[in-house]
């Protein structure tokens, strides 16, 4: 789950960490009192869930109350497209109104999980304000890791290194050093999958500062941080994950036209592969899970197929723990109930197979089957393209 | 013939009066498996579908002999119930909760490190040595005796391949899911060392996903000690970059963890890869079928 920027700064306080003087504004108004409250230069910044911001003009430096003003009615409101967006980009509903930083230095923090190590990493560099992949592939000896003890977490000599590594002296090592605990701490707290402060900056009156911070965390950790669900916007999301969420699915929507409905992720994952192999596009990921009752089915079905795009609906599972009567049973009444018109390719195997062919065959539905995920994927290509000339 | 379990092996199912852990610990006794009964705090001294209840492992294990832990513990018990199951000194423990927070994934590999115990998952479909023992959640019918040794990170995609290979006579020797969480406790290269060293594996089907470096260490490992043919598929090709993927570990971050690298690292130390997951078991038919080597 990742956050806004206002609300990532908000925690980021609430440990401890600086971060530049301001406030969340959904109105002109709102941001200009902010401003005039501040009562300095404020820098406005469009608060949607990707990076890329600035070049799309969604942050802007105003010299005063008027000029925050302005600046925050003409970035609330708009379609703000970078390449981290979905094409038509997202609309921005709030603006963040901060005091600017005289800048003297841009540095990089971040923490994640280093899979291969099996433990967290902090992450360094001298090198701020620019793409960390780019440095790493440029200039790796820029990059200081610090890879922490799994239990005992991150000592106070890996952060010295890490503030030494970023060329902290004097009063701003020693604020270096608590921000980078203080932080480390918050990562932890809050089961964090990513902190990223892009750029930290030493300001000219020596200040060291968290100009930018980017938050994700761990979704299999939200269970024990209600406090941050209620940070969920899901305005940033697509409305379909957002109603799939609902029934325990995992749908993520793509921009084939082939739905694609299947049991357990992996699967799911090759289901897509294949359905690219035979030359057609998926819609849609979708893990129905390998327990699913036939009212999951028909959610599945129903929210898979109100995407316009799809033209038609590839169901493959292998029944384990999901017998295909059931799941044939889930189907005929999703199809019935929803008076879908659109052509169905079946292919499921596993459990009571024969029971569920036959219920499918004996529905009088127009459900074509298939006896293998090639053969499946071949068909429903060929019955999208159909459709579309249709 | 075979790694890991087999019809010595003595299970102890952990979470056995939940929902899933008594459906899958009955599925598991109809298969074969000695399933010794099961651990659920509070209830210790009680039958529970004719499998006995102890409080803890350690009494369990002392009562019972039982070597073999199979967790079906909620995500919020989850590590505890791994950890408690490797202080009474199981050596193999299996976990098929899916949703552990990671965090605690990464104090729980490090408590095991240097320990007498092997954690596979979590977040996986378990084992299964065809024939003796079903360890998981697996569908057991779909299995067939053979030499076929299957190891992957997804669950359904496996029975996909075991299919598959049963459809062409191909039995398995055993088959591994490793799980798909980003920390979990057997990699790839511990369960293709164990193919390698066991004398009825005649060759290995590596099922990978997007996310992680796991295939490409794989890979190197292959190139350096595995001498049996190896056929190997990514699922993930089509996946958009900086989503997960259901699994919590298949997300293709910062431009890394791709279905094509790691194709092409398998490629690189001969692994024979397989574009179309409809042609896993036929691959491995024609690589056992022309000859019994590794292909390049």
């Amino acid at each position: 789950m990742k956050v806004h920027e206002y609300q990532a700064k908000a925690l980021l306080r609430e440990f401890g960490v600086p971060v530049p003087d301001g406030d969340v504004a959904d109105t002109p108004a709102r941001a200009r009192e902010i401003a005039q409250r501040l009562g300095s230069r404020v820098v406005v910044k469009a608060q949607v869930h990707a990076g890329g911001r600035g070049k799309a003009g969604g942050i802007k430096l105003a010299a005063d109350a008027a000029g925050a003003e302005a600046a925050a009615s003409q970035i609330l409101g708009m379609r703000l497209k970078t390449p981290q967006t979905p094409p038509e980009g997202i609309v921005v509903r709030s603006v963040w109104v901060e005091r600017a930083s005289a800048i003297e230095r841009e540095l990089y923090l971040s923490m994640t999980l280093d899979r291969t190590r099996a433990t967290h990493v902090v992450m360094a560099s001298p090198a701020g304000g620019m793409d960390i992949e780019d440095v790493a592939a440029r200039t790796p000896e820029k990059i200081i890791r610090e890879w922490t003890h799994p239990a005992l977490g991150l000592a106070d000599y890996q952060a010295r290194r890490l503030a030494f590594g970023l060329g902290l002296a004097g009063e701003a090592f020693k604020q270096g050093v608590g921000l980078i605990r203080n932080l480390f701490r918050l990562y932890l707290a809050k089961d964090c999958s990513l902190v990223e402060i892009n750029p930290l900056v030493v300001t000219t009156d020596g200040r060291v500062l968290a100009l930018d911070a980017k938050l994700s965390f761990d979704d299999n950790a939200l269970y024990r941080h209600q406090e941050l669900v209620a940070l969920r916007d899901v305005n940033e999301e697509d409305p379909l994950d957002v109603e799939a969420s609902k029934y325990g699915l995992n749908y993520i929507k793509l921009d084939g036209n082939v739905g694609c409905m299947v049991n357990g992720a992996g699967l799911a994952m090759a289901t897509m592969d294949i359905i690219k192999l035979a030359g057609g596009e998926p819609a849609n990921f979708l893990d129905v899970g390998g327990g699913a009752s036939p009212e999951q089915i028909e959610n599945a079905f129903r929210i898979l197929s109100s995407d316009p795009a799809v033209k038609a609906v590839f169901i493959n599972v292998f029944g384990g723990i999901l017998r295909c009567d059931r799941l044939a049973e889930g189907v005929i009444a999703a199809v019935r109930k929803l008076g879908l018109t659109m052509p169905v390719v079946v292919r499921m195997e596993g459990t009571n197979v024969e029971l569920g062919r036959q219920m499918l065959a004996e529905s009088g539905l127009a459900l074509t089957s298939a006896e293998d995920m090639g053969v499946g994927a071949t068909k429903v290509v060929a019955l999208a393209r159909g459709a579309t000339r249709g | 013939m075979s790694i890991l379990v087999g019809r010595d092996t003595r299970v102890l199912v952990q979470g056995i009066t939940g929902k899933e852990g008594t459906f899958h610990a009955l599925r598991c006794k109809e298969y074969g498996t000695q399933v010794v009964g099961g651990v659920t705090p509070g209830k210790g001294g009680t039958t529970h579908e004719g499998f006995p209840v102890w409080n803890t492992v350690e009494e369990a294990v002392k009562a019972s002999g039982a070597d073999c832990a199979l967790i079906f513990v909620p995500p919020a018990g989850a590590a505890d119930a791994i950890l408690e199951a490797a202080d009474a000194g199981m050596p193999l423990i299996v976990c098929i909760t899916e949703g552990v927070p990671v965090a605690d994934m990464v104090k729980v590999k490090a408590a095991l490190a240097g320990g007498p115990s092997r954690l596979i998952g979590p977040n996986c479909p378990g084992l299964i040595t065809p024939g003796q023992a079903k360890i998981g959640i697996m569908p057991g019918h779909i299995h067939k005796v053979g030499g076929v040794g299957v190891v992957s990170r997804s669950g359904t995609l496996t029975y996909e391949v075991v299919h598959q290979l049963t459809r062409r006579d191909l039995g398995q020797s055993t088959c591994v899911g490793i799980g798909g969480d980003p920390v979990n406790g057997t990699s790839f290269i511990e369960v293709l060392r164990l193919f390698q060293d066991d004398p009825d594996t005649t060759a290995i089907m590596m099922i990978g996903e997007i996310g992680g470096t796991a295939e490409e260490e794989a890979a190197a490992f292959v190139r350096a000690h595995v001498t049996k043919p190896v056929v190997g598929f990514i699922c993930g090709q089509t996946a958009p970059p900086g989503r997960r993927m259901g699994h919590a570990g298949a997300i293709i971050a910062g431009g890394k963890g791709t279905a094509a690298e790691k194709m092409r690292a398998m490629e690189a130390v001969g692994i024979t890869t397989v574009k179309s997951p409809a042609d896993m078991g036929a691959t491995v038919a024609r690589v056992l079928g022309k000859n019994g080597q590794k292909k390049g």
